[in-house]
């Protein structure tokens, strides 16, 4: 059944979410500030000036407000009409960028017009969001087999592929991002948790490398005691069947007495002959109490194991031979492996020291010091949160998180009260987007997060990446305020 | 359509991550901004100066332990324009003995320069010495806003291996761009070693946390020094440069233009690298740096122009070893062929000349008297041989890549910057050079005399001679034998095995060492040493021949492998043959006065005058020879 209401058309004032709005309007002039006392100086320009970062940023955040009324105007059917036909420009777009855009920092991303640049990666985000909604809005779409998957992930990984030719690799993983989307819409929770459980193991094993427990490295130990620990929750809680839990924790306990023993005798236990056939057998147990009890639950929980045995195995394998040096670098002084502070590990010191230095209340604005005197490198781009976080304090840091984190929540609220499938997918992929950017952006700049170079969205200096949010935005915005007119139960 | 509840309660799953992020780094801000102490909430961002300490830049040894470059302080006076009120200017000029319009001109040039920041630390006057020092210090307290920072200037015991250590400048723009580490007034190498090995001379800076009023007076330190981070010195250095040896070649080579380089076989460690002409390289350290580099820069001789790593010559006869090695792995000759010499290569109307020695020649009779008929013909044979091959193309195409193994056509990678290549031509040269097809060994046989587009280094000249003194193999070249704390570079040590079978190389030392018994370099018979050796002479557009020495001893375990290269010279006997006998016998029978007499002969009586108007500078030559045809009449003369 189809509601229509004719009077919301004319009445797009009333329907559109102005809380979203105005968090918008607070980020945007809130950045631009915040890029002016960045890139200040002594006897310098005032904050308009367009020779000047600041005076460009708003000059950039003007235009993008009139985007985005602009976007508000634009019936969502042609987004729902265009969706396919943009994602295919888009990824044109992309490839050609490839070819002509010149060397900027090792990456090839950016489209020279000029004296004006933009980076298509950046809008390609919204091609991706309209494509992936126009997908599974198709009649009779579900995210079930292999085919819808394929087309899902496809439409997902063409543009990462683009991306990473680009060689803009931080940008490409945001759209990994998109798993949230594929959750929400029926993709089995267990791909979420094997994702969770993977960046766990990885950090353990990398992190513990270099001590030793039982002759072998201590990040092995613990993530053998973690898969052990798994098997018996899953077998309790996932599985539900107490007989096998209780008889594998049994053995594991057992097992565990007999090492611990012979350890204390003084024999010499070494832990891959130790956990390894431990584990192995468990898992053969499981596999004879499966041909009884016929689960395929104990058979996920079985090949769940048997994963993440490989899967630890090939770690640091991996680490080694895939990762470039750069990148094994950022990921080590994130795990606090390697203190390298002149190299990989200057940028993150400098802008804790910064952020740190800002105390409760902050210096104040222009009173920043850490960042003035050039310490932080990227400090109008992708470091601007150090100049918020030093001038601003604790109080100033915790409020643009609360600001990101409302327009998140607002946003999931906004999906959750369409109707149409179109409409929810899309306000998921944005919601998608900004948990990345948020989450990876602030946890690089306060180290808890190896260094990937993306921006804070509606903060961080550049027209690309603030209209890229405002066309994100302001798309969704509109199809938001369409509810009541295109809604189906 | 149906809406699912089931997954919409994964909306509490979604928002559940993001809002459990923003806690955890709401948790970490905590720890940051509220717990941390270390950089305590000051909202006057006076309260706080980084002074930064300048670490000592690491010393330089010679292989045998003689401190060759150390530091002595200097200072720059640097300023915070914020921080500066106004003040006495007069006083000021006065006590820096500047006028005042030099005062105003220091002034402009700092505002204009790019780094300018009044928030940062800018450099108004460098190079002060210790009693400017003195007079500023009492002063200070009446300028706010200025500040000395203490720097270290190089100083050096030895005045030669200018070429080798290099020298340090003050960094620009791009500099500071490219590395955190620096900031506007550092000082960066800028060539040889100090270059190479910046990162490990350097050190780590320090820095003393000061804490100031309003006004820019210092007030003390910040939390008793707890702060503060100690300068780390840099790495010291050991060369593998002999420095007696290196003043000596470099006494060898006054009055010539040329170079020497002087190999240890087994480690690859250059004993000797001298470039000639050279100059002091304290000419280039504190005042007067910037008047004498550009006296260097206009010399017409091109003292800052490395020979020995930097000109690409040709190599002339000293390339026949490697004709013969590879002729013997590809099966063109054995040790017994022998091939007609008719004072020259003669064949279909073209002639390579050469001198009256016995013909028919085999290999190291050939080697003895340089016959250059014989390599021309072996050349030939080898790329005429359409059975073996395919084609001249092909043939070639192997050529190539023995020469390449044996390290030339690439850089040897010595540690030093500037390197060249040299030339060592491919078919696609020659296909587009000739045209596809169109070319035969006759063609280009002047490459097999190390004449035509060949082209080398001195360093690589000098790498053949220790490739055929370890009988097949070399160390990468390298000046540094340690890096103190470090150890050496793994580059250093990489062996390198050429494709050539070892037991032919028995044959060429042999045929080397009858060269020097009764052949083109007897001049380098000493006894006891058992020298091997090949001189070469090569044509070139730019006036007489080249003098070249290439050598080794003893024969059976090599000590020292030697190239001489002296431009404009002629024969190879005349200066290259007694340049490394000298060399030779410094390194291995150490210094003695008879020798010393006999080297300031050579620097003072076998002096060679340069026309004015001759070009010296070999990276010319280099882009002219390869651009120019390759007409082999032209090597007519190019003998022994």
């Amino acid at each position: 059944m189809e509601v229509r209401n004719e009077d919301e058309n004319t009445n797009l004032l009333r329907s559109v979410d102005w809380f979203t709005i105005v968090l918008y309007l607070i980020m945007v002039i809130a950045g631009a500030v915040s890029i002016y006392a960045a890139t200040y100086d002594y006897d310098r320009a005032s904050m308009f000036d367009l020779s000047e970062y600041s005076g460009k940023q708003f000059l950039w955040a003007g235009l993008s407000f009139l985007i985005g009324f602009s976007l508000l105007l634009i019936d969502r059917r042609i987004y729902e009409a265009y969706a396919y036909p943009l994602y295919g420009f888009m990824i044109l777009l992309l490839i050609i960028t490839c070819f002509v855009a010149p060397d900027i920092k090792g990456s090839r991303s950016w489209l020279v017009f000029g004296s004006m640049s933009l980076q298509p990666a950046e809008f390609a985000k919204t091609a991706t969001a309209l494509a992936l909604a126009k997908l599974f809005s198709t009649y009779g779409f579900t995210l079930n087999g292999w085919r819808n998957y394929a087309i899902a992930l496809g439409i997902i990984v063409l543009p990462i592929l683009c991306i990473i030719l680009e060689r803009e690799t931080g940008t490409a993983l945001v759209y990994t991002s998109l798993i949230f989307v594929l959750y929400r819409e029926g993709m089995s929770g267990f791909v979420l948790f094997a994702a969770l459980m993977a960046v766990i193991y990885f950090v353990v094993v990398l992190k513990f490398a270099a001590l030793t427990l039982m002759g072998i490295p201590l990040g092995m130990v613990i993530a053998f005691i973690m898969v052990m620990t798994l098997v018996v929750g899953m077998l309790l809680v996932y599985c539900r069947s107490w007989i096998l839990g209780r008889n594998v924790l049994l053995g594991y306990l057992v097992a565990g007495a007999i090492a611990g023993g012979l350890t204390l005798a003084g024999v010499h236990v070494n832990g891959y002959a130790f956990f390894l056939p431990v584990i192995i057998l468990s898992l053969l147990y499981l596999l004879w109490g499966m041909l009884h009890d016929d689960l395929k639950k104990v058979l996920i929980t079985i090949c769940f194991a048997a994963a993440s045995l490989v899967f630890m195995f090939t770690v640091s394998f991996a680490f080694n031979k895939v990762l470039e040096p750069h990148q094994q670098t950022r990921i080590k002084v994130t795990l606090g492996i390697e203190e390298d502070l002149r190299g990989a590990g200057y940028n993150v010191n400098q802008s804790k020291i910064a952020i740190g230095s800002g105390g409760i209340t902050g210096k104040g604005f222009l009173n920043g010091t850490q960042t003035k005197l050039k310490y932080v490198p990227e400090q109008h781009t992708d470091f601007i949160f150090c100049t918020i976080g030093e001038e601003k304090g604790f109080v100033g840091s915790v409020a643009v998180l609360l600001l990101f984190l409302a327009m998140i929540l607002r946003i999931i609220t906004l999906a959750e009260r369409n109707h149409s499938t179109f409409a929810r997918v899309y306000a998921y992929c944005v919601a998608s987007y900004l948990i990345f950017h948020l989450a990876v952006n602030i946890g690089m700049v306060i180290g808890l997060c190896p260094v990937i170079g993306i921006p804070l969205p509606f903060f961080s200096y550049g027209g690309s990446s603030l209209w890229g949010f405002t066309f994100l935005l302001f798309i969704l915005l509109r199809i938001d305020a369409d509810r009541g007119n295109y809604g189906s139960w | 359509m149906r809406k699912d509840y089931n997954l919409e309660k994964r909306k509490f799953v979604i928002g559940g991550f993001i809002v459990a992020i923003v806690l955890i780094y709401i948790v970490r801000l905590v720890q940051l901004q509220v717990l941390d102490n270390t950089y305590k909430a000051n909202a006057d961002s006076n309260a706080f100066m980084e002074k930064v300490i300048y670490p000592s830049r690491g010393l330089i040894y010679d292989r045998n332990d003689s401190l060759v470059v150390y530091n002595t302080p200097e200072y720059d006076l640097v300023m915070i324009p914020k921080d500066v009120v106004p003040f006495d200017t007069i006083d000021f000029c006065n006590t820096l003995k500047i006028s005042r319009n030099e005062f105003d001109r220091r002034w402009e040039e700092m505002r204009k320069g790019r780094n300018y920041s009044a928030f940062t630390q800018q450099v108004f006057m460098n190079h002060l010495t210790p009693e400017d020092y003195g007079r500023l210090q009492e002063k200070l307290y009446r300028f706010p806003g200025f500040y000395i920072v203490q720097r270290i200037l190089r100083q050096y015991n030895y005045h030669v291996a200018a070429n080798v250590l290099g020298d340090i400048r003050e960094v620009n723009a791009r500099d500071i761009e490219n590395d955190n580490y620096y900031r506007p007034g550092d000082y960066t190498g800028d060539l040889g070693i100090e270059k190479s090995y910046e990162k490990w001379l350097r050190g780590v800076k320090g820095k003393e946390i000061l804490i100031r009023d309003a006004t820019g007076k210092i007030k003390g330190r910040y939390n008793d020094g707890a702060d503060d981070v100690a300068p780390v010195a840099g790495n010291n250095l050991k060369l593998s440069i002999d420095i007696g040896l290196q003043a000596y070649g470099e006494m060898l080579m006054q009055g010539k233009v040329g170079a020497i380089v002087c190999i240890e076989p087994k480690t690859g460690e250059i004993l000797a690298l001298v470039s000639s002409p050279t100059y002091d390289p304290a000419l280039l350290m504190g005042k007067e740096r910037g008047k004498n580099y550009g006296e260097l820069v206009n010399n017409r001789l091109k003292p800052l122009y490395d020979r020995s790593i930097m000109a690409a010559y040709p190599p002339g006869s000293t390339f026949k070893p490697t004709q013969g090695l590879i002729f013997l792995q590809e099966g063109i000759i054995t040790t017994s062929t022998a091939y007609p010499c008719r004072r020259g290569y003669v064949n279909a109307g073209l002639r390579v000349g050469c001198h009256g020695h016995p013909s028919p020649l085999s290999l190291k009779p050939a080697l003895q008297t340089s016959c250059n008929a014989y390599f021309c013909w072996g050349f030939k044979h080898m790329m005429d041989n359409r059975k073996k091959y395919g084609s001249t193309g092909k043939a070639f195409e192997v050529w190539k890549n023995h020469m390449v193994s044996m390290g030339y056509g690439y850089k040897l990678d010595i540690d030093m910057p500037g390197e060249s290549r040299g030339f060592i031509p491919n078919t696609a040269f020659y296909d587009k050079f000739h045209k596809k097809g169109k070319w035969t060994g006759q063609s280009i046989i002047s490459d097999a005399i190390g004449q035509g587009e060949i082209l080398a280094t001195p360093l690589q000249i000098a790498n053949l001679s220790a490739t055929i003194a370890n009988r097949g193999y070399y160390i990468t070249p390298h000046v540094v034998k340690n890096i103190e704390g470090v150890g050496v570079l793994k580059k250093s040590l990489q062996r390198h095995d050429t494709d050539i079978d070892k037991n032919y190389y028995t044959h060429i030392v042999e045929g080397m060492r009858m060269a020097v018994l009764g052949g083109t370099c007897t001049g380098a018979n000493i006894p006891g040493l058992d020298v091997c050796g090949k001189t070469g002479t090569a044509q070139n557009p730019h006036g007489r021949d080249h003098s070249i020495f290439m050598g080794f001893a003893p024969m059976n375990d090599p000590q020292i492998a030697v190239c001489v290269y002296v431009e404009n010279a002629g024969f190879g006997a005349t200066f290259g043959v007694p340049i490394g006998a000298l060399m030779i016998q410094r390194y291995l029978r150490g210094n003695s006065p008879g020798l010393q007499a006999q080297g300031r002969a050579m620097a003072s009586r076998h002096t060679i005058a340069y026309p004015k108007a001759k070009k010296t500078n070999s990276g010319n030559q280099t882009d002219k020879n390869k651009s120019k045809s390759t007409k082999p009449a032209s090597n007519d003369g190019s003998q022994e």
